[in-house]
């Protein structure tokens, strides 16, 4: 399984900060990924696919066209707002 | 020292703290950012910070390191509140020391701009009215664009 978390507001989209998600087959890149949790609902893939978002696989920034496999973290990361 | 963490911290003692190991420093800069107090109908009445853990402090490592580069400070103090936030607490204490006063004024001024747009925290207000996730605002990034340099 992989594990996705999700910060800030796509926590609330998401119904949660951490997903266990099984990659279905043929699923090896971020942009597949989004396009299966888009298909699940829209809201959410509509968020995720925002530039604005940044993408952590295994706690290192990834493009969207980086790999994924099952054992991976996956972090989306809407634009950060500390201080 | 980079320290985030949910407890409650007093600014004057991690302040005499930092003031003490900077022994050889001419200059010492604070900066204490806290959690405003509003009037009106639909004040804040708390405000929620997460992070990512690891990957955060990673995030103000890489910000300190960036104003070590570019000022003679020593090694800065960066303390970062996560949780809930009542009005009146502090959230942010920033300390730099340098031989002199413009280095550590500048590194300390830099240190909080970047925190605000490049640190990894998301911060969510909780008013009566209810919750809202709050994004950098566009005079945020402009105070963090003053330090672009050119390459």
């Amino acid at each position: 399984m992989a594990r996705l978390l999700f910060f800030g507001r796509l926590s609330d989209l998401a119904g949660g900060r951490v997903k266990d998600f099984g990659l279905p087959a043929g699923c090896r890149e971020i942009s597949s990924l989004i396009n299966v949790l888009t298909a699940a609902d829209q809201a959410l893939g509509e968020a995720l696919n925002e530039p604005s978002v940044r993408i952590a696989v295994n706690e290192k920034m990834a493009a969207r066209d980086a790999a994924i496999s099952d054992s991976d973290e996956i972090a989306f990361l809407p634009p950060a707002s500390g201080g | 020292m980079i320290r985030v963490s949910e407890q409650s911290f007093d600014p004057g003692e991690e302040f005499s703290a930092f003031e003490r190991r900077a022994a050889g420093a001419g200059a010492v800069v604070s900066f204490l950012g806290k959690v405003r107090g509003e009037d009106g109908a639909d004040p804040v009445k708390a405000l929620y910070l997460e992070h990512y853990a690891g990957v955060t402090e990673a995030s103000i490592a890489e910000i300190a390191d960036e104003a070590r580069r570019r000022w003679k400070i020593d090694a800065p103090l960066i303390i970062h509140r996560v949780g809930r936030l009542e009005p009146g607490e502090p959230i942010v204490l920033v300390c730099a020391s340098a031989a002199h006063r413009r280095d550590a004024f500048d590194a300390a001024n830099f240190l909080m701009d970047y925190l605000k747009t490049k640190a990894l925290f998301w911060k969510k207000e909780i008013r009566t009215s209810g919750e809202k996730w709050i994004e950098p605002r566009d005079e945020d990034y402009r105070d963090a664009g003053r330090w672009k340099q050119e390459s």
